[in-house]
């Protein structure tokens, strides 16, 4: 018998004050041809906007797009944000402009994974696939 | 064995050659998706009516397609300027200082996100963003720790601003005001697109209507009052960047340029008046036969819509200047010195193209704002083309190369094609409203990653020739420290100001913005007395409420 399996529920977000949403949108694209739902909040979100969304449309996945350089500052506002909202267990994810050397603090924060330029969409369609699997088996 | 055509070379040389060695790939075409023969010769320049005078004339003449100067780099080179800003007005003004001192030309300032969104650095929105992209400008004061010690009347100032151009371009004048040099002395070019910002860049405030009177304000006052400043700079880059071809570009930037001199010529101005500031900045790519085509082919386009189209009469007015950036796109945060290589083949195509101004990206710049060292190698790759290279010697060096002059045929054309396809949906802020380009450009972004990663199209060190990365040291990183040091003199100004005097030119402003006044004189006194950019643009918020994004996925 075949599971009847629900779409993965992904929210793609632009934080910050940055306008390039080349990445997001065609991440959001990419996400939804392989399958998923996304819900995508167009550019100038802030932390509050975006954990409200994710709550509102419960997602099990959240994409951060940023390019401005104000992740450090951005980020722990969201991640903050989640855990009193009792979301801890939404998956996270970030690319954009981030400097290696930011990865494993912003890791350390919550995030699970930090794509950078470069990227296959098919990298991170895996990536959310074999996660969320994980997640919702334990 | 000769072959007198085309045809003919098919059958008795191509077709052997190919049955030894097949080719490459099952097809060839530029960025822009042009399909490519492999060989062209006068037959396909015949089979365009190609024709020298009217499609090309000598440089400096109708329709400019070699070039607006008749010597062009001969008399003088492209003004080189290196795009920069971070941190703190005091910290960009250093690098200002340190850019001219190593031979730059001209400057180009890059502002941050709360500048250029209309929030002062202490806004909530502002938070994280302060100086990160570009220099934080609040108020009067920090234009002036900017422009210290840099002579307004000799340098010429490019300013990337767009929604809030006309208080950018006020605090400029009143700096130099303060200074006693006259406003017919300032020389430099305002971004002032702000089509293109709903399109692709993103930093509009305003609906598009309300901001496109403001556009025209700036036209009005500058037409009457500062003669050597270049009121709009059209610009494709961000466009491109964004994920448009070079046929989107080039076809959406004019569309846009169209809307503005109809809006200036609709508002009473002469169309001479206004052309003649007119500038474009474009993206140079990859494809360095395309992009040089490109150049061309914009200044034939611009030339004829200018002529054709609005009338126009001066020479100058039917010029294409243009500055150019290399495309940041491009830059991999993978083997960061393949960068170098990029931006010079691109850098190249721009001098080839004729450009007036250039800006090199930085090797690091897929990581972060380029550091001082990197910067320095920017502004060396362009002396290197300039100086070494001979590339500057002779004028539009590839005209009547027959594949060259059939691709700047075909990009005009499709070009063309396109802007016929804008104006049949009312223009471009008629098009943009209903999400139009957005939408093409999308397309176009997604097909390029999707042919990145199948493999069709090769990105050196990211999808072949990849090695293990390290991480690199030495980016440049803006501490928080900067911010609040802007922070705590905004609010200085605030309390040191003469409050009443501040209250008194806003609301005036108020008054202006509700009437069908030039804004810009208003605009002057508010900066004048300290008014601070987020204080202006509230009561333009006030006014003509925010537009929120247009076009989703």
């Amino acid at each position: 018998m075949v599971e009847q399996q629900s779409k993965i529920r992904v929210l793609v977000a632009k934080p910050g004050l940055d306008g390039h949403d080349r990445g997001a949108k065609v991440i959001a694209r990419a996400l939804r041809d392989a399958g998923m739902e996304v819900i995508y909040t167009g550019i100038r979100q802030t932390p509050q906007m975006i954990v409200e969304a994710a709550a509102q449309e419960d997602v099990d996945v959240i994409g951060l797009s940023i390019l401005s350089g104000a992740h450090l500052e951005i980020f722990p506002e969201i991640v903050t944000g989640l855990k009193e909202n009792g979301m801890d267990d939404v998956l996270l994810l970030a690319g954009g402009i981030i400097p290696l050397e930011d990865h494993e603090p912003l890791k350390k924060m919550g995030l699970s994974a930090i794509f950078g330029p470069g990227t296959s969409t098919k990298d991170i369609v895996k990536f959310i696939q074999d996660a969320v699997k994980e997640r919702s088996s334990t | 064995m000769t072959s007198r055509s085309k045809k003919e070379w098919r059958e008795k040389s191509l077709g052997p050659a190919l049955q030894r060695l097949p080719e490459r790939r099952d097809d060839f075409a530029t960025e822009s998706g042009l399909d490519l023969d492999a060989v062209y010769t006068p037959e396909d320049l015949e089979e365009v009516g190609f024709d020298y005078e009217r499609d090309l004339g000598n440089p400096g003449e109708y329709p400019y397609t070699r070039g607006v100067q008749a010597n062009m780099y001969r008399g003088r080179l492209w003004t080189m300027r290196q795009y920069s800003g971070y941190a703190t007005a005091k910290e960009s003004n250093q690098r200002y200082h340190y850019l001219l001192g190593q031979g730059q030309t001209g400057l180009s300032v890059a502002f941050d996100l709360p500048t250029q969104i209309g929030y002062d650095s202490d806004h909530p929105l502002a938070q994280g963003e302060v100086g990160k992209v570009g220099v934080p400008i609040s108020h009067l004061g920090d234009m002036e720790d900017l422009l210290e010690g840099i002579p307004l009347d000799r340098v010429s100032t490019s300013m990337t601003i767009n929604a809030t151009a006309s208080v950018l371009l006020c605090l400029y004048m009143a700096v130099a005001r303060k200074r006693g040099i006259p406003q017919t002395e300032i020389s430099g070019t305002l971004q002032n697109d702000i089509l293109k910002e709903y399109i692709a860049r993103g930093t509009y405030i305003y609906p598009p209507r309300p901001s496109m009177r403001l556009v025209v304000d700036v036209f009005k006052y500058c037409s009457a009052n500062v003669p050597k400043w270049n009121t709009i700079s059209v610009s494709g880059y961000h466009m491109r960047e964004a994920g448009a071809t070079a046929v989107q570009e080039l076809a959406f930037t004019f569309a846009n340029a169209i809307e503005y001199v109809q809006a200036a010529v609709d508002a009473g101005l002469d169309v001479d008046d206004v052309a003649g500031r007119v500038s474009f900045f474009f993206v140079a790519h990859n494809n360095l036969f395309e992009e040089a085509a490109k150049f061309r082919a914009a200044r034939r386009i611009w030339a004829r819509i200018m002529k054709e189209r609005f009338g126009a009469r001066e020479p100058r007015s039917m010029m294409l200047r243009f500055h150019t950036q290399t495309a940041g796109v491009t830059l991999t945060a993978q083997q960061l010195d393949n960068n170098v290589v990029r931006t010079t083949v691109q850098a190249l195509s721009a001098v080839l193209g004729g450009t007036q101004s250039l800006h090199v990206n930085s090797r690091d710049e897929a990581l972060a704002l380029p550091s001082e060292e990197s910067v320095q190698l920017s502004l060396r790759t362009q002396q290197i083309l300039a100086h070494e290279s001979g590339i500057a010697d002779v004028v539009d060096p590839l005209g009547g190369s027959y594949f060259v002059e059939s691709l700047t045929h075909r990009l005009e054309k499709a070009a063309l094609e396109y802007i016929e396809r804008i104006d049949g949906l009312g223009g471009a802020v008629a098009a943009l409203e209903r999400g139009y380009q957005m939408r093409e450009i999308h397309e176009s972004a997604f097909r390029h990653q999707m042919e990145t990663e199948e493999g069709r199209r090769t990105v050196v060190g990211v999808n072949r020739y990849v090695t293990e990365e390290q991480p690199v040291k030495g980016l440049l990183r803006v501490d928080q420290e900067a911010a609040q040091q802007q922070v705590a003199r905004l609010e200085r100004v605030r309390q040191e100001r003469d409050t009443q005097a501040a209250k008194a030119d806003l609301d005036r402003l108020e008054d202006v913005a509700r009437s069908h006044d030039s804004t810009v004189e208003a605009i002057l006194e508010c900066v004048e007395s300290y008014c601070t950019l987020g204080e202006i643009c509230d009561v333009f918020r006030g006014v003509f409420g925010e537009q929120r994004e247009m076009a989703g996925v």
